[in-house]
């Protein structure tokens, strides 16, 4: 009877030892994945001397160091405000235009009957993972013959094409699942594939709209590779602007380090706002690189 | 790469008499997608048939690929993206298996799975940023090394004198990081070690002028000093007055390799190894007291990057494949589990034998994913390498970058380089096709 007692209560202890080691392992995990950004942001309200000196983490003990200059500086520098704008203008545009076009594509796909409609559909399919590199010497040749190579005009293009056939294939399924019945009371109504398309599928698709709109704005806000190749300088966005500091790591980290949180803080807010969508959309499969 | 969301097939709403007005719907709704995506196909066609000409636009048949498998930096490209495929998605899957199965057993999971997810949002120039500053050499800036050197000091701290040497070699030698007299020293007599390249700030305040101790019968006695008087006074090597004794240091007596006594020296340097049995012995100053701190190691040198790029990837990167399995995890059937526990089967063979083999679609999903995200991995090695170490990181879509845009102009090659990359994805992509298919029918 004792035997049994002493034998249960050991197991217990083993086991809340056991429930907390696992929290223990996930605690150290949490912390290894917030410290990378955490590092930043504390990096971002140093002086570029201190971070010559010192390990952030030091700023921590001392936080009396820590100063908002290299922000105030950095808005106040020409390029790195105009860097801000052109991300906007790039960004904004390119995320309506994938959007509008697929949606548009989208309806006909799913409600209109025409010849080679799957054969379409699954060239779109397969378009979704074609790497982006296999149309940069062509779209940079057309543009240039356009005379829009290194304009924000070429940027969106090139991510109107890029952005396409996944926004295309996301709301092409979405609209597919809508009842048919619906649609057909409408037609029976004599609503047109217009008033079909704005008055009745638009507004069940928000959802999908949405959650479409936000992985699109993060795809263009991060890229810098399409930037790279198609913005010159003064059409660059943040992410290009502060790559081309980085030829003198040591010497621009001042501008650097707050301009990398700067850069970090719109995905980081539309993070914490949409959480929610962020996390069905990829669970989805709206995930792409 | 997405998941389809199956839709069965969405049946056309549509009469006889729409023909016409269908027509021009679909002209008009699917008009602006059509002209983007045909430039689309067409900018692929291109490019696999500029693959097979030249800078200059002349014809070369398989030439630049050639020079792909030939040329030593593409080389090293296509070594470098076969390294990632066969680590990454492993890495990154395995991983999100673990932290998924974990997560399940912690109470603030939703809190987890946030701070996982979060480096999925923000861009690899941000994520690249932030490594830089993880990966500073000095431990005194880089964190990771800081970390490092709190391990690597707890095993082997470092010493009092690091960098320390001997100011003359007449009666002592250098041998393993210490130092150690020249000859064996019979019992009875002395040992001098004179020892120099100590910085001042680095004798600690205890440290008095040296004094010679008295011989001892049973035992061998010395002194260890600071070699040095200011104004270049007395005699190198010389156990002169008014030179500093230093303390601290670990003295053995060494007789046919094994320690038959130790100490440490006083505050004026001077020790001694007593209650020896008689003979000759080795008298040795052990090297930990002149061990360096550790340095830290150069991450973003040639011969980290790597691995530093793929622990950046994998710090991006890891939510995803979490994220995805926790989801798999929580829509096992619950009732499964119960059976085969039931059987008789315990944990780990419910794991083994019911948990892994209902993810399987979810892990492959992740693991095909990965490894077209890192064939196309670009960004992330662009921001992180510096410039000096980017032909050793480098990458095919890097190189593809470098030829085309990147003053060479080559855009044959850099057409080769994207056909590459394109023909290394071509088979996920049709399978995709045919797997869209085949759920479509």
């Amino acid at each position: 009877m004792i035997q049994a007692k002493t034998r249960g209560q050991f197991w217990r202890v083993l086991r809340f030892v056991q429930a907390r080691a696992v929290d223990i392992i996930m605690f150290v995990v949490a912390v290894m994945w917030i410290i990378p950004t955490l590092g930043l942001f504390v990096q971002s309200l140093r002086t570029g001397a201190d971070i010559g000196q010192s390990g952030w983490w030091t700023a921590l003990a001392n936080p009396r160091t820590l100063t908002l200059n290299s922000y105030i500086r950095l808005l106040s520098e020409p390029t790195m405000l105009r860097a801000l704008k052109n991300t906007f203008i790039i960004t904004v545009p390119s995320t309506i235009l994938v959007v509008g076009v697929a949606a548009l594509a989208a309806y006909a796909l799913a409600w209109i009957p025409f010849k080679g409609r799957e054969a379409l559909f699954l060239v779109i399919v397969g378009l979704q993972v074609v790497p982006t590199q296999m149309a940069f010497i062509p779209a940079a040749q057309i543009f240039r013959f356009v005379g829009i190579f290194g304009t924000v005009q070429g940027v969106i293009c090139f991510h109107l094409a890029f952005g396409l056939p996944f926004a295309i294939f996301l709301l092409r399924n979405f609209l597919g699942n809508m009842p048919r019945a619906l649609l057909e009371a409408a037609q029976m109504d004599g609503a047109g594939h217009l008033v079909m398309f704005t008055r009745i599928l638009l507004p069940l698709a928000m959802p999908a709209i949405a959650s479409l709109s936000i992985f699109q704005f993060l795809w263009v806000w991060n890229d810098m590779m399409i930037a790279l190749i198609f913005a010159e300088p003064a059409n660059a966005p943040l992410t290009t602007a502060i790559f081309s500091q980085m030829r003198n790591f040591a010497s621009n980290v001042d501008v650097i380090a707050p301009g990398a949180f700067l850069q970090m803080v719109v995905p980081l807010i539309i993070f914490f706002v949409f959480q929610r969508q962020l996390v069905q959309g990829i669970l989805g499969g709206s995930i792409k690189d | 790469m997405p998941t389809p969301i199956t839709s069965g097939a969405a049946a056309p709403v549509g009469r006889r008499g729409d023909k016409l007005k269908n027509r021009l719907a679909v002209i008009a709704f699917l008009g602006p997608a059509l002209i983007v995506l045909g430039l689309l196909v067409y900018a692929i066609v291109f490019t696999i048939g500029r693959s097979m000409f030249d800078a200059y636009g002349d014809f070369v048949g398989l030439h630049n690929y050639q020079r792909i498998f030939s040329e030593r930096r593409m080389l090293v490209a296509v070594r470098n993206n076969a390294i990632w495929v066969a680590i990454v998605p492993a890495v990154v899957t395995s991983l999100g298996l673990i932290f998924a199965v974990l997560t399940e057993r912690i109470r603030w999971s939703a809190a987890f799975r946030m701070i996982m997810f979060m480096p999925l949002v923000i861009s690899s120039l941000a994520a690249g940023v932030t490594f830089r500053f993880m990966y500073a050499g000095n431990p005194n800036e880089g964190f990771l090394n800081a970390v490092i050197q709190q391990i690597v000091h707890i095993a082997k701290p470092p010493g009092l004198y690091p960098g320390a040497r001997l100011s003359t070699e007449d009666f002592a030698v250098a041998v393993e990081g210490g130092f150690a007299s020249k000859e064996p020293i019979p019992v009875g007599q002395q040992a001098f070690f004179a020892l120099a390249a100590i910085r001042p700030q680095l004798v600690p305040e205890n440290a008095r002028e040296l004094k010679v101790p008295e011989p001892s019968s049973d035992g061998i006695t010395g002194v260890v000093w600071l070699d040095f008087l200011s104004g270049g006074r007395g005699t190198r090597g010389y156990p002169d007055a008014e030179k500093r004794g230093l303390p601290g240091i670990k003295v053995e007596a060494v007789q046919d390799g094994k320690v038959a006594a130790a100490t440490y020296t006083n505050d004026d340097g001077s020790f001694a190894l007593t209650g020896l049995a008689p003979g000759a012995y080795t008298i040795r100053l052990s090297a930990d007291s002149f061990r360096q701190p550790f340095g830290g190691y150069y991450w973003l040198g040639r011969d980290f990057i790597i691995p530093a790029l793929i622990i950046a990837y994998v710090w991006i990167n890891t939510g995803f494949s979490v994220m995805m399995i926790g989801a798999g995890l929580s829509s096992i059937n619950r009732d499964l589990l119960e059976a085969a526990r039931t059987e008789g089967a315990n944990e780990w063979q419910v794991f083994r034998y019911v948990t892994i083999p209902s993810l399987m679609p979810v892990v492959t999903v992740i693991f095909v994913r990965a490894i077209i995200s890192v064939l196309k991995i670009f960004d992330l090695v662009l921001v992180v390498a510096p410039e000096p170490v980017r032909a050793d990181a480098t990458v095919l879509a890097l190189e593809m970058w470098n030829a085309a845009f990147g003053g060479m102009n080559d855009h044959g090659l850099g057409s080769a380089l994207a056909t590459i990359l394109f023909l290394l994805i071509l088979p996920v992509m049709l399978s995709n096709i045919r797997r869209f298919r085949l759920e479509q029918q």
